[in-house]
């Protein structure tokens, strides 16, 4: 029986290296969420106003609710990574991001600024969003909120225990490549 | 005097957070089926956490609280109108609440419509029946999960399919097989074989309320569904297409008449969110449960 490996933000390199394709994973600490908006930005030289060094982007667009002076996230979901793909190993050089969290897994060049930069991939739960806004602990803050709109802004969240899978490591495994392959041969054996 | 608007407003609650206990079942199935610490058995059981949170909490099992459909069987003579109006009323009524997520754009100008009722949202169907109640079916589907829907047109030379059973069950592999990495599997087939175009997409939604364990009543079209159900899990895919045991929960195939000319085989995927809840309505407007 395999153990959940855990990760705490700061990500350093060495965590983010020991971790496998395939490999279950609680992550814990500060993530920052973005989706098309934020990557395009960031990819034409936008201007940043986070560290994004040693942290985390999440793929995720959350539901948010005014509570006092501060947010709260009523529901919140990974969406489809692969939309970034254009941007996502850019961004992974230029600012040293360590993980990326989302669903579906990405394509190759993501795949290679992984095992160049040193950044993995995780697999959230797609669509479990009651166990997802759970999870999340706090919101701390947010950027862009007026220029973005709330889905797309750069939430600032602050996640406990996050349950993952490592789709993509530091070392050039995709568990999707995998699957894709395994069962394309399997296809094969069933329609010929 | 039936109350529509809170009998539909509370239908909608429950389907967007309460999933049937087949679906909730099949997925405890699924999980036990899996080696204990296996990702695929860790990602099941988190779809179990989640489900009882929601359950619990009365909140979305998903934030993309999807298309609504509601399919209505009436009496002679019902007002249709009124129902309509009333599932307008209750998905405003619904989103408001926070049940529903801000879930409708304007596809000329692009933005939100905030309390999601426009013309033709919710989608109502409306069919006539000989009985003296009102039978109400809500189907709530996601947009990664509808995008994975497709129609094949036979013969399909790039697969291999020909018109005939064997021709449909190699294009619902190669839908599964297509639909990794998106659609959030386990997922459920719908699948209509003939009608044209449009009959078959509705036709092959419908299917999605059967129960998982209903088995159709047509021999050959039980057979293909217990035969894809076993050939789809056999491909590997798994839970959110990380590997695994369980692709599939469901197939639920029907047939219509075709023309002679076409043949198309019409497949709506569902993910495992699938959120359906039907309820059958008295003529003193007492709802019944019928997942
Ligand atoms: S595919 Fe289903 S579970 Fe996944 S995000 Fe869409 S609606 Fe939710």
């Amino acid at each position: 029986m395999s153990v959940m490996k855990e990760l705490f933000y700061p990500f350093s390199e060495a965590a983010v290296k020991a971790l496998r394709a395939g490999d279950t994973v609680r992550i814990s600490g500060l993530v920052y969420t973005g989706r098309d908006r934020l990557h395009k930005h960031l990819a034409e030289g936008g201007k940043c106003p986070v560290q994004l060094r040693d942290g985390a982007i999440f793929h995720c667009g959350p539901v948010t609710v005014r509570d006092g002076d501060g947010w709260r996230v009523a529901a919140a979901g990974p969406t489809t990574s692969i939309r970034e793909e254009p941007y996502m190993a850019s961004i992974i050089g230029k600012y040293g991001v360590r993980v990326v969290i989302g669903k579906g897994g990405m394509g190759k060049q993501t795949l290679a600024a992984c095992r160049e930069f040193g950044c993995v991939y995780l697999q959230a739960v797609g669509g479990a969003a009651a166990l997802l806004a759970k999870r999340i602990r706090r919101v701390d803050g947010v950027d862009f909120l007026d220029e973005f709109g709330a889905t797309e802004a750069l939430w600032h969240l602050t996640l406990d225990g996050l349950e993952t899978v490592v789709g993509m490591d530091a070392h050039g495994n995709s568990v999707y490549d995998e699957v894709r392959r395994d069962s394309e041969q399997r296809l094969r054996e069933l329609i010929g | 005097m039936t109350n529509w608007v809170d009998i539909l407003t509370e239908l909608v609650h429950r389907t967007t957070s309460d999933l049937p206990r087949d679906a909730e079942q099949a997925l405890a199935t699924a999980a036990s089926a899996e080696a204990a610490g296996s990702r695929s058995a860790m990602l099941l059981e988190a779809l179990a956490e989640n489900t009882r949170l929601a359950r619990a909490q009365g909140s979305p099992l998903c934030q993309d609280t999807g298309t609504l459909t509601f399919f209505f069987d009436v009496p002679q003579g019902y007002d249709t109108l009124a129902l309509e109006n009333a599932a307008k009323t209750a998905v405003a009524a619904a989103t408001a609440n926070g049940w529903l997520r801000k879930n409708t754009i304007d596809s000329l100008s692009g933005r939100s419509i905030d309390d999601n009722v426009a013309d033709g949202a919710p989608v109502c169907h409306f069919e006539q029946s000989d009985r003296d109640d009102v039978e109400v079916w809500l189907l709530q589907k996601g947009g990664g999960s509808e995008n994975m829907s497709r129609q094949y047109s036979l013969p399909d030379s790039a697969i291999g399919a020909g018109r005939d059973l064997d021709g449909v069950r190699k294009c619902l592999l190669d839908a599964v097989w297509r639909t990794q990495g998106f659609g959030c599997a386990p997922g459920v087939l719908g699948v209509c074989i003939g009608a044209d175009r449009a009959e078959g997409f509705l036709q092959a939604k419908k299917q999605l309320l059967r129960p998982l364990d209903d088995v159709s009543d047509n021999p050959q079209l039980a057979e293909l569904e217990r035969r894809v159900l076993a050939e789809a899990n056999s491909l590997g895919i798994g839970p959110m297409g990380m590997g695994g045991k369980t692709t599939l929960l469901g197939v639920k195939v029907t047939s219509r008449t075709r023309l002679p000319a076409s043949f198309f085989v019409t497949v709506a995927y569902l993910c495992w969110a699938c959120r359906h809840r039907g309820i059958l309505v008295d003529a003193n407007g007492e709802p019944q449960d019928l997942n």
